[in-house]
């Protein structure tokens, strides 16, 4: 028969130093996305305000920089009139938020108020929501865009009342779904059954359920309407040619590029992007941040 | 202070599934409701609570209406807990909907202090149930009406939980109905058990 081996004494080992820590788990995911999310905020507010600071230079001509290539002096070159093309796109980008701004929240008030209307409300007005819904998205956008911005004489107002009035459709029907779909789970039956009032179901459950999707929905209207007020500008029908706009940017841009001014297009319209990306950057962290499903991970 | 139902009809779409039911259930009383899967139980229990409401005929308590306002004298406890708590709610707010929590109340149905700051999804379905069964009870209601509400629990759980329910239904003299499959629960508790097949309409 074999020996049985002698019991050994348990090994005990105790750790002086613990590995370091990962750089990910210190700063939790948690806090990294509200970072992403204030940056890119913080970065898009400098933009509105750099902007309208930039505005009267960009506006400034002076021959003796006419046609200039990029250099350190002057990062995005200088147009046909002398004017510094940074300065103008941050003016032009600046303008843009601003529209954007405006508009999205006009937008997102109209969606809000006409979702919870069709949810909430009487059969018929869900289907004068519905019906108005669906005549919006059956028109495209750009030509309502125009339509509703050239009879409000263009300009700063019909670019942002013909932006506000068109956007709403999709996040209306976003909303519409989510309180439908919040209103009807049995968990408000049972507040209900439970003594809780209608306005006491809207507030602790109802809002908590939509209001993610809302803000997300809000912060992606933004994009959206950055790039349609510079797609109505550069056809005309937007703001007045002598504001530095993007669009009105990019469309004279068209005029030179042949002559080889790349850069009065290629800067403006990589910055236009950037942008637009860094919204949607925001939007996309606060999404996970705000959404209880995906915020404690 | 009876629950009464007279005369009550109701159907899904077009298809009567009750014509003139009657039934009545007594304060002192725990009453089984017994039928296949599929008879009409969880219709029923429905119709008791007010989440149905009736195409013809009453349901009442003491000769009251349910009301549509406040706290419901019949609460209905479900089978599946995790759909009638709200996802986005912790434990304690989703409690405090029905009320004050009462320490004794909460200790007797072994709720741990912990799993009050948490949220649905990071508990269990037992754990889940001993909250619904907390929350009706802190409204204290006249009747409980229990839709297999141990099923999905093991038999650990499933004792405890009834136990808790008969030793506060005789402290505070609730009446009940409860549907199970279990032959020896229903045995165990009802006071009087009802063939839900045979109130039907066929």
């Amino acid at each position: 028969m074999a020996e049985l081996a002698p019991a050994q004494e348990p090994v005990v080992q105790t750790t002086l130093f613990h590995a370091p820590r990962s750089l990910a788990r210190i700063i939790s995911n948690r806090n990294v996305l509200l970072i992403t999310a204030v940056c890119a905020l913080a970065i898009l507010v400098a933009i509105i305000v750099a902007g309208i600071v930039a505005t009267p230079a960009a506006q400034e001509t002076d021959f003796a920089r006419r046609d200039l290539a990029p250099s350190l002096a002057h990062p995005f070159g200088c147009d046909w009139l002398g004017r510094d093309m940074f300065l103008r796109t941050l003016a032009g980008l600046s303008l843009s938020i601003r529209i954007g701004l405006l508009a999205a929240v006009v937008s997102a008030l109209i969606a809000l108020v006409l979702g919870t209307i069709a949810a909430l409300g009487s059969k018929v007005a869900d289907g004068i929501v519905t019906w108005l819904i669906d005549l919006m998205m059956g028109v495209p956008h750009l030509v309502l865009l125009i339509l509703i911005s050239y009879a409000l004489g263009k300009g700063f107002w019909g670019v942002t009342v013909g932006i506000a009035l068109t956007h709403w459709a999709s996040l209306t029907r976003v909303v519409r779904a989510e309180v439908l779909q919040c209103r009807q789970s049995p968990y408000i039956a049972v507040a209900g059954k439970l003594g809780a009032s209608r306005l006491r179901i809207a507030a602790k459950h109802i809002v908590p359920f939509v209001f993610p999707q809302f803000l997300v929905g809000f912060i992606l209207l933004f994009p959206h309407a950055i790039l349609h007020e510079a797609a109505i500008t550069f056809l005309g029908f937007g703001l007045p040619p002598e504001l530095p706009a993007l669009g009105n940017i990019l469309s004279e841009s068209m005029t030179y590029r042949s002559t080889g001014m790349w850069w009065l297009a290629v800067f403006p319209g990589l910055s236009l992007i950037a942008t637009v990306l860094l919204f949607d950057l925001a939007g996309g962290a606060l999404r996970k941040i705000v959404d209880a499903r995906t915020n404690q991970e | 202070m009876a629950l009464e139902m007279r005369n009550v009809r109701f159907g899904y779409g077009n298809v009567p599934l009750f014509s003139d039911l009657n039934l009545t259930i007594e304060p002192d009383e725990r009453v089984a409701l017994i039928a296949p899967s599929g008879t009409g139980k969880t219709t029923l229990c429905r119709l008791l609570a007010g989440y149905e409401r009736p195409q013809a005929g009453t349901v009442t308590v003491g000769g009251q209406h349910l009301r549509k306002k406040g706290a419901c004298p019949v609460q209905l406890i479900g089978q599946h807990p995790e759909q009638t708590l709200d996802p986005l709610m912790r434990m304690e707010d989703s409690l405090r909907e029905a009320g004050e929590p009462d320490g004794a109340l909460l200790d007797a149905l072994g709720i741990q202090g912990r799993w009050h700051s948490r949220y649905p999804h990071e508990l269990s379905g037992g754990e889940l149930q001993r909250f619904c069964i907390a929350r009706a009870l802190l409204v204290s209601p006249h009747y409980v009406i229990a839709d297999e509400i141990t099923t999905m629990l093991d038999a650990v759980t499933q004792a405890a939980l009834w136990e808790f329910l008969l030793d506060d239904q005789r402290r505070k003299g609730w009446g009940m109905a409860f549907v199970s499959h279990s032959e020896a629960l229903t045995k165990r508790i009802a006071t009087r058990a009802i063939d839900v097949e045979a109130l039907i309409c066929s």
